[in-house]
């Protein structure tokens, strides 16, 4: 029992010591990323704030990432719909095929998308980044909502046909209540997959570089690098309070028991 | 004119009709049921009435107006759907106010509303209530309110009692009835359970195989089923086979094999029998009767219920007992059975 105990220490220490050093040499005053720490300082964070090319950079990944989580969202609602509630012939083949990007490797899909994208006259930009993103998240959307639609009783959107409400508002007085939960884990996870993702956006963001591109960018100059760690701890941060943020809506959101049972 | 009619309504999903040209008429403030083992396609027949399929032919009419076209939010119907599908992200006042949203009522009217409506259901101080803190026989008032509440022209309640224990399903019952005779409004109950059924309906239609077998109040039913699966389904029934002799205005005459030579009055006899016809005598256990002399035979079981027992009783020359249902029987036991002709029923044998 206790090596059992043990591992599950070591297995924790190993999962989140990297993630703790972030923040810890982001606030070190010196250049170099080693122990001992040299004494306290926010110049790395003040020269984060002066640093607009690293500002637009993210502007432009939080940009790729509520369009391609709104979009994908959007798609995986309508097709997780579609899939739950009608008999549709082909849904099953239709959904592998949704799912198929998720197996090819990233690079093929990343390498035929910036050729295709070429023959096709279009410019490499965020759009194109985007384009990319969908196909990798939808299947992620999918996945959520389908588990969250088949979690609730097809009768109560008939109840509320039964009670005088056309499509679109049952839409919004039940459908979309009791989908929130799922919608709100759509666009988180979605969005995460989005913000992070580097091989599609390195080959089909052209000029416009997205964050993870940049910071792969600044990895030339090491004098950058506790910058780029001031960086990745304030993104750290941002993405705890999300998620403690998405759960208290997700709380909200619920009733507390099972739906539909 | 009645107030609901299908004229040869049929619906099948890819495969044989499971609902095949059903006709049938229903009056105005009626409570009628459909009644069917599972699989016979009433809830089907009952889910195009609502409008959430559509028929492949045939006509729905409400009041003179054909709904075959009219999606389910536009149809004068409400339903109690057999999950009751209680909105559960609303409380018990929001669940019922609704189907209200369109009426636009002031706040103050549409209180008094809902509690008019809680009272009839016997739910007052329960508004706050969440969805997910309500039991089962709560649940189905709150759905039966929340139909209720929109005045519909026809209520169409799914095994509404199905998921309720046995007191309280027959307790339901009796409120069931109440509140129908109160509101007057037009209830169509599909059922598999053909005491709820009986107990419930002004009319009752049996059906089986997507087919409407036989409409008939209910003590008809019980008492004159014109079909084998129609006898068999309600309550329990023995089957003789026999030969149609002779049909006269007096009686008919048929030859029941171990019963004999018997003569039955014309009435029981089904329409469409002729002679020479080989037919099923029906009879029910409790118009058995142990006598003196008649069919013997030899008690092989029986069951105490209390007021009424049950009886198997086997005759020489059939492999089937027959069931008696009597206060008491002789002692002994070999006995007599006598089958009054008067309660013998003739159907066809269906081959």
């Amino acid at each position: 029992m206790k090596s059992l105990r043990l591992y599950a220490l070591a297995y924790l220490a190993f999962l989140y010591l990297p993630v703790l050093v972030l923040p810890v040499f982001s606030f070190n005053n010196s250049e170099f990323i080693a122990f001992p720490l040299s004494g306290f300082t926010i110049r790395w964070y003040q020269g984060l704030a002066a640093d607009t090319a690293m500002q637009h950079a993210l502007g432009n990944s939080l940009k790729v990432g509520f369009a391609t989580a709104l979009l994908s969202t959007m798609l995986g609602l309508a097709a997780a719909r579609a899939v739950t509630r009608y008999r549709l012939k082909g849904a099953g083949a239709a959904l592998g095929f949704i799912s198929l990007p998720l197996f090819i490797p990233d690079i093929v899909l990343a390498l035929s998308l910036m050729l295709l994208l070429g023959a096709g006259g279009l410019p490499l930009s965020l759009a194109a980044v985007v384009l990319g993103h969908l196909l990798i998240c939808v299947p992620f959307a999918l996945t959520v909502l389908i588990a969250r639609f088949e979690g609730f009783d097809r009768n109560l959107e008939e109840a509320s046909a039964d009670l005088g409400e056309d499509p679109w508002m049952t839409f919004w007085r039940v459908t979309f209540p009791l989908m929130l939960p799922g919608i709100v884990a759509s666009l988180l996870l979605t969005f995460i997959t989005s913000f992070d993702e580097f091989l599609l956006a390195f080959f089909l963001s052209g000029t416009e570089a997205t964050l993870p591109v940049y910071i792969w960018g600044q990895l030339r100059f090491p004098e950058r690098l506790p910058m780029v760690l001031a960086l990745g701890a304030l993104i750290l941060t941002a993405s705890v309070a999300l998620v403690i943020l998405a759960e208290h809506v997700r709380n909200l959101g619920a009733p507390k028991t099972t739906v539909g049972a | 004119m009645s107030f609901l009619s299908l004229r040869a309504v049929t619906k099948s999903f890819g495969g044989p009709a499971v609902v095949d040209a059903v006709s049938l008429e229903v009056e105005r403030g009626e409570f009628f049921a459909l009644l069917g083992p599972s699989g016979c396609g009433k809830t089907t027949l009952l889910r195009m009435i609502a409008g959430f399929e559509t028929p492949d032919s045939g006509a729905i009419v409400m009041d003179g107006e054909t709904m075959n076209q009219v999606p389910p939010h536009l149809r004068p119907t409400n339903m109690v759907f057999q999950s009751y599908a209680i909105f559960p992200h609303l409380n018990v006042f929001d669940n019922i106010a609704y189907g209200l949203r369109k009426l636009k009522l002031p706040k103050s009217a549409l209180r008094s509303k809902i509690e008019v409506m809680l009272a009839t259901v016997r739910l007052e101080g329960l508004e706050d209530r969440a969805a997910d803190q309500l039991s089962g026989g709560q649940r189905q008032r709150v759905a039966l309110a929340r139909a209720l509440v929109r005045a519909p022209k026809l209520l169409l309640l799914d095994e509404p009692l199905g998921a309720l224990d046995k007191r309280l399903r027959e307790a339901m019952q009796v409120e069931l009835r109440a509140i129908q005779r109160k509101v007057g409004i037009t209830f169509l109950l599909v059922t598999h359970d053909q005491e709820e059924a009986l107990s419930l309906s002004d009319r009752v239609a049996v059906m089986g195989h997507g087919k409407i077998l036989q409409v008939a109040p209910p003590r008809a039913l019980y008492e004159r089923p014109n079909c084998r699966e129609v006898a068999d389904f309600i309550g329990e029934i023995n089957f003789f086979h026999a030969t149609v002799r002779e049909i006269a205005t007096t009686g008919v005459t048929v030859n029941a094999g171990i019963l004999g030579i018997v003569t039955l009055p014309r009435d029981n006899l089904t329409n469409g029998i002729k002679e020479g016809d080989h037919i099923l005598l029906a009879i029910r256990p409790e118009h058995v009767g142990f006598a003196d002399a008649g069919v013997a035979g030899e008690i092989t079981a029986s069951t105490f219920l209390g007021e009424r027992n049950h009886f198997q009783v086997c005759l020489a020359g059939r492999s089937e007992p027959v069931a008696v249902s009597a206060a008491a029987a002789p002692s002994g036991q070999a006995v007599h059975l006598s089958f009054p002709p008067q309660f013998l029923i003739g159907l066809p044998s269906g081959d």
